[in-house]
């Protein structure tokens, strides 16, 4: 460091003759035993000293500040005469929209060239002198004080609060008022979902219907280590209420070898090896169908919950709280797999009065 | 029946008994056994079920067993059909290099012609899916966006929104679908390899296979569009805000550092 080098310079005396301010420099005394030793001195850069290399940033900058013209007139050309739907293979980005391309990087050239020359301009060209500037204190002179204070009583007589008292208690009853339109707005966070947590568009004699056909299932259809999604019957994509129903109805519907079926309720309710679960992951409802067809695990993606769909969907792993809820299927007159009655336990995540 | 009953004790009517015996014998053997073997000559594909035999002692039976009926080490193969082994073979995960959680896809050391006939071996054991035609995966007018719909109902939750693969439990995994040939995919569905779950005709039908294809062909390949470039991986918006969160604010912060520092001095101290 240089002050350690010409420890002279740093003296107050050196300093007051260079011209720089450099702000008071402490003395030690008996409560700052260590004296503060100011900023060391200002150094020239190559281009405060000679007049070329000043020259040369000069151009440097200017340079940039062309560049960024010709970029922006490049946006504006580009714009112009490339085509939207342009596709070209540009190497690391791979097959993107030439528009897409050339507005990104003519924009950002001229941007960057714009700062880049600014920059440039601040660190080699403007004066890099350091300045100390005291602070000034927080505190109002206390004639600013009294005078606010004689203006606010000023105004507070002319105001006549005190007494026009219809003027005062009207407007006291305003302000009181006035919040309570934010308080009704509240009750739109109501009315209480009652039993709707409960049950799902399931019931008895529901016909299962595939969600890519739209056609009910058979369980023919259902192969072992298939994997199907269904929907009840008499649900339709484009009905309004179609999100909210297939949020709690949404069916998982896998085909195992009866004695692979380690929990007898899952047998019981299932069809000779088909088993419709609950597509809903009882930990904070993600959809969860990540089937293991050989192991017959669900892994659920969002936090790793794992469900054993040969053994009652029981968990074997993750925060989940509940097996998946199992929906009693059997086959209808016709052969269509129907649903025996609804969940027999709330669907998703758990909530306080689940019990 | 007179002149049969006086000849019966002729010396050569036990010889006359025996040759007619042997020649009904023979007779009735060529009609039935052989008759299909006289087919087997001829026909191509029990042909190609011998030489696939021959293939499968080699490269297949110290799993899966001399009959295909499956070992400790191997599942067995009766009726998983020859579109499993022209998947499995033809995309090299078989034969396995080691036993694990999921055997990787690798290259692949036998030819199409010999695969088409370990395939037919193995489909000679048990019925399953065929090796699909071309003209059933040929992903040419599908409907993309279709198949972009019935993907995210189907296959996404494993493989990600546009086919980019993702982890499964103990070491398993969906593997990426970029630049998977059609027809590889369509075995998949069709027999559902490994852990993957069986999507067979009777759920996902022909059409919303190949609609599949089509949509995995225009989001997936080296040639697919990708208009704002630089996907980062497709994993949406949460790889692309640590991107910028990590690579954009960082470099700002950099700059601004830089921008703050100290300019170079005319006389180096």
């Amino acid at each position: 460091m240089s002050s350690q080098e010409n420890p002279d310079e740093n003296l107050p005396a050196a300093r007051a003759t260079d011209g720089h301010a450099h702000g008071d420099v402490g003395v030690p005394d008996e409560k700052h035993p260590f004296a503060d030793p100011g900023l060391p001195p200002h150094q020239h850069r190559i281009q405060d000293i000679d007049e070329r290399a000043a020259k040369r940033s000069e151009r440097t900058v200017a340079l940039l500040f062309t560049v960024s013209m010709l970029a922006t007139i490049g946006f504006i050309a580009s714009f112009v005469t490339i085509p939207a739907d342009r596709i070209v293979y540009i190497f690391p980005l791979g097959h993107i929209s030439g528009l897409n391309f050339a507005l990104g990087m003519t924009l950002g050239l001229a941007l960057f060239c714009i700062g880049a020359g600014a920059v440039h301009w601040a660190r080699t060209l403007m004066s890099d002198e350091e300045i100390a500037d005291e602070r000034h204190a927080i505190e109002a002179p206390p004639e600013v004080k009294a005078k606010v204070m004689a203006d606010f009583k000023q105004g507070a007589k002319e105001s006549a609060l005190g007494r026009r008292k219809l003027l005062r208690n009207t407007m006291f009853g305003a302000l009181t008022l006035f919040p309570l339109s934010g308080i009704v707005l509240l009750r739109d966070l109501g009315p209480l979902p009652e039993d709707k947590l409960r049950h799902t568009l399931w019931s008895k004699g529901k016909l299962l219907v595939n969600m890519n056909t739209d056609e009910p299932l058979r369980p023919s259809d259902v192969t072992v280590g298939s994997l199907t999604f269904a929907k009840p019957e008499g649900l339709e994509e484009h009905d309004h209420d179609f999100q909210t129903e297939i949020a709690k109805a949404a069916l998982m519907i896998v085909r195992l070898q009866p004695e692979n079926i380690k929990d007898k309720r899952e047998l019981e309710w299932s069809h000779d090896g088909i088993v419709a679960y609950s597509k809903i992951c009882t930990h904070v409802g993600c959809p969860i169908s990540l089937y293991e067809q050989q192991t017959h695990h669900v892994l659920c993606p969002c936090h790793q919950s794992t469900f054993d769909l040969s053994d009652g969907a029981r968990v074997i792993f993750g925060p989940a709280g509940h097996p998946l809820p199992q929906l009693r299927i059997g086959v209808n007159d016709e052969g269509y797999l129907e649903a025996l009655g609804d969940f027999d336990e709330p669907v998703g995540p758990a909530f306080w009065e689940r019990g | 029946m007179k002149k049969l009953s006086a000849r019966r004790r002729h010396p050569l009517a036990a010889v006359v008994v025996l040759l007619l015996a042997l020649a009904a014998t023979g007779g009735l053997y060529t009609a039935f056994a052989p008759a299909d073997k006289a087919q087997a000559e001829t026909s191509a594909q029990s042909l190609a079920i011998d030489e696939g035999k021959k293939l499968y002692a080699v490269g297949c039976a110290s799993c899966h067993g001399t009959g295909g009926q499956g070992t400790t080490d191997g599942p067995s193969l009766v009726g998983v059909g020859a579109a499993a082994v022209d998947f499995q073979v033809g995309t090299g995960r078989m034969p396995a290099q080691q036993p694990g959680a999921q055997v990787p896809d690798k290259k692949n050391i036998y030819s199409q012609a010999e695969i088409d006939q370990l395939a037919a071996f193995v489909a000679s054991l048990g019925a399953g899916p065929a090796v699909p035609t071309e003209e059933q995966y040929d992903p040419k007018g599908a409907d993309i966006a279709a198949g972009g719909e019935l993907f995210r109902t189907n296959c996404a939750q494993c493989h990600n929104f546009t086919g980019k693969g993702g982890a499964l439990t103990e070491g398993k995994y969906a593997p990426p679908l970029d630049d998977v040939d059609p027809k590889y995919i369509y075995e998949a569905m069709l027999h559902g390899p490994q852990n993957m779950p069986v999507f067979p005709d009777t759920t996902l039908t022909e059409k919303n296979k190949k609609d599949i294809i089509a949509y995995l062909d225009t989001v997936n390949s080296d040639d697919s569009e990708s208009p704002g470039g630089m996907e980062l991986g497709g994993l949406g918006p949460v790889s692309e805000g640590l991107f910028g969160w990590i690579f954009g604010l960082g470099g700002l912060i950099a700059v601004a550092v830089w921008v703050a520092a100290r300019t170079a001095k005319a006389k180096k101290s």
